[in-house]
């Protein structure tokens, strides 16, 4: 943490327009990211953590307004023309979507899609770039590479088609890679093989990696520090092992409750989160978090609680009554 | 593959048998006796009655196919009554203008279109995009023969740079058989632009939001590419389609312009065998347009699977 960083997000705000009136997706989020670490996202559906993403990557749809800036490897994203962004995009900045049914073309080979992004960046000739996309297939472990390179997408299963997709987002060797839930969509026998295969590349490359999920267990092992997403905020933001041992932000605990323990009896009822997140649409004045917490108060209802530094080095937390910092008795 | 063209080839067989009796009802179920029609109001009943017996006109309708259908499997058609020409002399006489305009249409119409539909798709909502759409529906509802007559008055008339009738063929004057064609194919070709703009448009709209395309964005590839490579493939089967379709529409022969522009091609020979009540060309021509359709149609078929390797896999 104490190198200089290599993104560094400051005050973003995403707003899309709706029906109902404009979304407040992205509220204010600070963030950073030193070289070589992962940094986790973790927040239920619709909290604004694969917006982040898109303003990160400068991805958003047309018709969001971005406020704040992304500052990446010391230029700001928001100011690049689309000259400059493209040519950061592949060689700096790369991206895992999380559906692979839906992220690779389906009428171009596997091969086309891997050479492709060689040739724009590398300035490689079809045989160099062709050979470097079998190494890069092999690398992320798809057996019989060269066959693979004239398959289509269809023919390949969903585990082998986020497979190639990391393929193509590691083949220029970026800086920094965002990856936007990339188990969600799969097989939950091929979710951990993913992640191995991602965290094992991320070493051996010294990239950093930013790790999108709705599963704080996704990030447990995995992330070096973890920022928590509600409604658009960041809620709490803590290195790894700092805030299993002790959160602070209700909702965290709320998070963490809600994953299925395997040594729990048969027929335990998962402790859900009750009721649904806010509309963005219609801000509410104090905590977006209040209508669904246990502990909240006309405090919590009147006024939005700041990110706050807490005890240990690098944590904050969004919260007029956080919780007392206890060991877990298991993470 | 193979199989899968073998097993479409095969389903074309009863698609064909289906068309040639169709024709043949029609034909026969049209007004008029084809006796009459040779022999003209001085006949006498017996004349009549003599030609009717020599050409089979006597037999039941369902013999008089059978003949007429053991003819076309041998490549026999019948002959004109008027002019004694064959039937299939006559159509492949005419069909290499008809084939030239529908190929300088169809590029034409695709030139216009698809540069079109692509800078309205990217720019979608904009200025722009509402007035290309908006020109495009104006366009749509110019019937060909105005069209015709104002291309006629500015590029014939007005400047006097291209001819406006007076076809000769190719292989005496190369340049002036293309010169010639230039404005009727024009005329065809905007009456298809706007059909082939609007549902490339849509479709490019609904590709672009794709999640590939932003895959194709994040892999900093250029914008060119990313248009023409990455979204232009997957949005063209609608356009395919339609092409298809003009295409064996425009096999038969474009009566209006063909007739407009003097061009002898086989509108030409389907209007000249109407007036005249020419029942036997009549037949034969229709019978060929149709088979033509069905063919290009199943050529069609074979290109969406060239463009969406999923159908083509799913099939075979």
């Amino acid at each position: 943490m104490t190198s200089q960083p290599l993104l560094s997000v400051e005050g973003v705000s995403v707003e899309l327009p709706t029906p109902r009136g404009r979304l407040l997706a992205v509220d204010q989020v600070d963030l950073s990211l030193a070289p070589g670490r992962t940094l986790g996202i973790v927040g239920e559906s619709g909290c604004g953590k694969t917006m982040l993403s898109r303003a990160i990557l400068q991805l958003l749809p047309k018709r969001a307004a971005l406020k704040g800036r992304v500052m990446f490897d010391g230029q700001d994203m928001v100011r690049l023309s689309p000259e400059a962004l493209r040519r950061l995009r592949g060689p700096s900045l790369a991206v895992v979507f999380q559906d692979p049914m839906t992220s690779l073309n389906p009428v171009l080979t596997i091969g086309t899609q891997l050479i492709e992004t060689l040739q724009a960046h590398l300035g490689m000739d079809t045989a160099a770039a062709t050979r470097r996309a079998a190494e890069l297939l092999a690398a992320v472990g798809i057996p019989a590479p060269e066959q693979r390179l004239r398959q289509y997408p269809h023919q390949l299963s969903g585990g082998m088609r986020q497979r190639v997709a990391i393929a193509i987002a590691l083949s220029c060797e970026p800086k920094l890679l965002i990856a936007d839930e990339p188990t969600t969509a799969l097989d939950v026998t091929v979710q951990a093989q993913i992640l191995d295969l991602l965290a094992r590349e991320q070493q051996r490359r010294h990239m950093a990696m930013i790790l999108i999920t709705h599963d704080l267990g996704v990030v447990a092992g995995r992330a070096d520090e973890v920022a928590v997403m509600y409604a658009g905020r960041v809620v709490e933001r803590a290195p790894t092992p700092s805030l299993f041992a002790g959160m602070r932000m209700p909702y965290t605990q709320a998070l963490l409750a809600a994953i299925p323990k395997l040594d729990s009896p048969p027929h335990t009822a998962l402790p859900a989160i009750a009721g649904r997140p806010p509309d963005q649409t219609r801000p509410l004045p104090g905590c977006s978090f209040a209508p669904r917490c246990r502990h909240a108060d006309d405090q919590c209802r009147a006024a939005k609680p700041p990110l706050a530094d807490s005890g240990p080095a690098g944590s904050q937390y969004a919260c007029w009554h956080p919780l007392q910092p206890a060991p877990m008795p298991e993470a | 593959m193979a199989r899968f063209i073998g097993r479409r080839l095969l389903y074309l067989l009863p698609v064909l048998l289906a068309v040639s009796l169709l024709t043949f009802l029609i034909a026969s179920l049209l007004p008029g006796d084809l006796a009459y029609a040779i022999l003209g109001d001085q006949a006498t009943p017996e004349k009549l009655a003599a030609l009717r017996a020599k050409m089979g006109l006597d037999l039941p309708i369902w013999q008089r196919y059978l003949h007429w259908l053991w003819g076309v499997l041998q490549g026999d058609l019948g002959r004109s009554f008027r002019t004694g020409e064959m039937v299939l002399n006559a159509v492949l006489d005419r069909l290499p203008v008809s084939i030239e305009l529908m190929i300088m249409a169809e590029v034409m119409g695709l030139m216009i279109g698809i540069p079109l539909a692509i800078l309205c798709a990217v720019k979608s909502g904009s200025a722009i995009d509402r007035f290309f759409t908006g020109f495009a529906f104006a366009n749509l509802s110019l019937p060909s023969y105005m069209v015709a007559i104002l291309l006629i008055f500015l590029f014939a008339v007005q400047f006097n740079w291209l001819p406006a009738t007076g076809w000769v063929p190719f292989s005496e004057d190369p340049v002036g058989n293309l010169r010639s064609f230039v404005l009727p194919a024009l005329t065809l070709a905007f009456a298809e632009w706007p059909a082939l703009m609007r549902v490339l448009r849509s479709d490019m709209i609904a590709t672009l939001q794709e999640d590939y395309i932003a895959m194709a964005k994040a892999k900093g590839l250029r914008p060119a590419r990313i248009l023409l490579v990455h979204a232009l493939k997957p949005s063209s089967l609608t356009l395919v389609t339609i092409t298809g379709i003009n295409i064996g529409r425009l096999i038969g022969g474009a009566l209006i312009v063909e007739t407009i522009f003097a061009l002898p091609g086989i509108g030409r020979l389907l209007v000249g065998a109407i007036y005249a009540r020419d029942f036997i060309i009549l037949q034969g021509v229709v019978l060929f347009v149709a088979a033509g359709f069905v063919i290009v149609n199943f050529i069609v078929d074979m290109l969406y699977g060239v463009l969406d390797p999923r159908i083509r896999h799913g099939r075979a």
